[in-house]
């Protein structure tokens, strides 16, 4: 039932007992955030933005 | 968009995309009409293959629905003046003359039936893939006991995707029936696969309360182990893997899980108007499969959970469309998933835009 997974797959958490989001892109770059919409914008840049990291 | 704060665009819609029309029991050799993308559509099945056919429902003579006519055989007579349309929607006879004007064809959509759904495709015919239909095939499995219905509902259908991705609210509108505050509580996981176009959100509660819904059809007494898997596949198919056992008990390592009950929840979201949205619905079971009351109450029950969701995302819209141009939302970690299927729409809508270098439907 379950579909391919292709080679671009984005994954957000949210961190169990925080208010925190982790990011990975597809690229294995990582990110924290608290704002899901920003989480986003930095994720589909790849690769821009990578580079400036905030944790 | 800065911030948290952002707002829902313009309705657009993904046409070159597959679309669920109707169940297959809904289509026979009664005629059906649907508007499915703005287009007015008539279905039926034809005699003998017992093939389900798509035409565009209006008559090229003045215009005159042709669900309004009736069949003759495989043809379809327009019940004001008589064209007679063939299968692919070409116009056999006309009243009175002997020549029939070449121009006088309605549109055929391609059509697929699978899983016991009946599938349409709105866009550029040749882009029409069968293959590329998504499964929910648990809805034709004997082994999964299903139950279903359709609402209409009157708002933008983006607004039930964001109803489904987000089911938190599940706690709120749906307290004391499937809701219970361990859903809104509890963290998710989202999974955006681009390339697949599909949107995954996880909640796995660990100890939760059993909800009705769950408690009377399972006999579970006590706390839960609850698991919700969204699976979207954008635009239109929507998987809610739902395992309940009792609290603690999960599967066995080598995969299988006897000891759990498992119920996938299966939406269509099929865009109507602008302001309408086709939102058809199943819930089955791999449980209690000929225990008819267990069959009644979940229909009843789900039934009444969408009725709350069709009249909140009524309200919903009609106090949309009374705010100024421009009106702010604000998003906060529950609303990933919801975000995240709001965007692949938006790149679908884009890529099913007339164009002279045809962009590729997303890879399936
Ligand atoms: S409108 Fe259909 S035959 Fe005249
Ligand atoms: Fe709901
Ligand atoms: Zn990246």
């Amino acid at each position: 039932m379950s579909g391919e997974h292709t080679a671009e797959v984005y994954r957000i958490a949210w961190v169990a007992g925080t208010d925190t989001l982790h990011g990975v892109c597809h690229c294995g770059a990582e990110r924290t955030a608290r704002d899901p919409v920003e989480m986003w914008e930095w994720m589909l840049a790849h690769p821009v933005g990578h580079d400036r990291e905030i944790t | 968009m800065t911030g948290t704060t952002g707002q829902i665009s313009r309705t657009a819609f993904a046409r070159n995309q597959w679309y669920v029309a109707a169940y297959g029991r809904e289509i026979g050799r009664e005629l059906l009409a649907r508007t499915i993308l703005n287009e007015p559509i008539v279905f039926y099945r034809t005699q003998d293959g017992g093939e389900a056919v798509a035409l565009a429902d209006r008559c090229v003579h003045r215009r005159y629905p042709l669900s309004a006519g009736r069949l003759d055989g495989d043809t379809l007579v327009c019940g004001y003046h008589g064209f007679t349309y063939d299968t692919t929607g070409t116009c056999v006879s006309v009243p009175g003359q002997k020549r029939v004007p070449r121009t006088a064809r309605v549109r055929s959509y391609p059509v697929v039936e699978q899983d016991s759904l009946v599938w349409v495709w709105i866009g550029d015919p040749e882009s029409a893939d069968p293959d590329a239909v998504p499964r929910a095939a648990h809805l034709a499995d004997p082994a999964w006991r299903t139950v279903g219905g359709m609402e209409t509902v009157e708002c933008d259908y983006r607004l039930l995707v964001d109803n489904l991705l987000d089911l938190s609210h599940e706690t709120y509108l749906h307290g004391g029936y499937i809701g219970t505050p361990e859903v809104a509580e509890t963290p998710i996981v989202t999974e955006v696969d681009e390339g697949a176009g599909t949107v995954r959100v996880s909640r796995h509660m660990d100890d939760a309360a059993c909800p009705p819904f769950y408690a009377r059809s399972t006999g579970i007494e006590g706390r839960i182990t609850r698991w919700q898997d969204i699976e979207y596949h954008a635009p239109c198919l929507y998987l809610l893997h739902s395992r309940i056992a009792p609290r603690g008990v999960l599967p066995e390592p080598d995969g299988s899980d006897p000891n759990a009950f498992h119920v996938e929840i299966t939406y269509a979201v099929t865009p109507s108007t602008d302001r309408r949205v086709y939102d058809f619905w199943c819930v089955s079971r791999d449980f209690a499969q000929d225990d008819e009351d267990v069959t009644a109450f979940l229909h009843d029950l789900n039934h009444t959970v969408v009725m709350q969701d069709v009249d909140a995302l009524d309200l919903l819209q009609r106090s949309l469309d009374t705010e100024p141009e421009g009106y702010q939302e604000l998003s906060i970690n529950i609303d990933t998933g919801g975000l995240a299927a709001r965007r692949i729409l938006t790149r679908l809508a884009a890529e099913g835009e007339p164009q002279p270098a045809h962009a590729p439907a997303a890879a399936r």
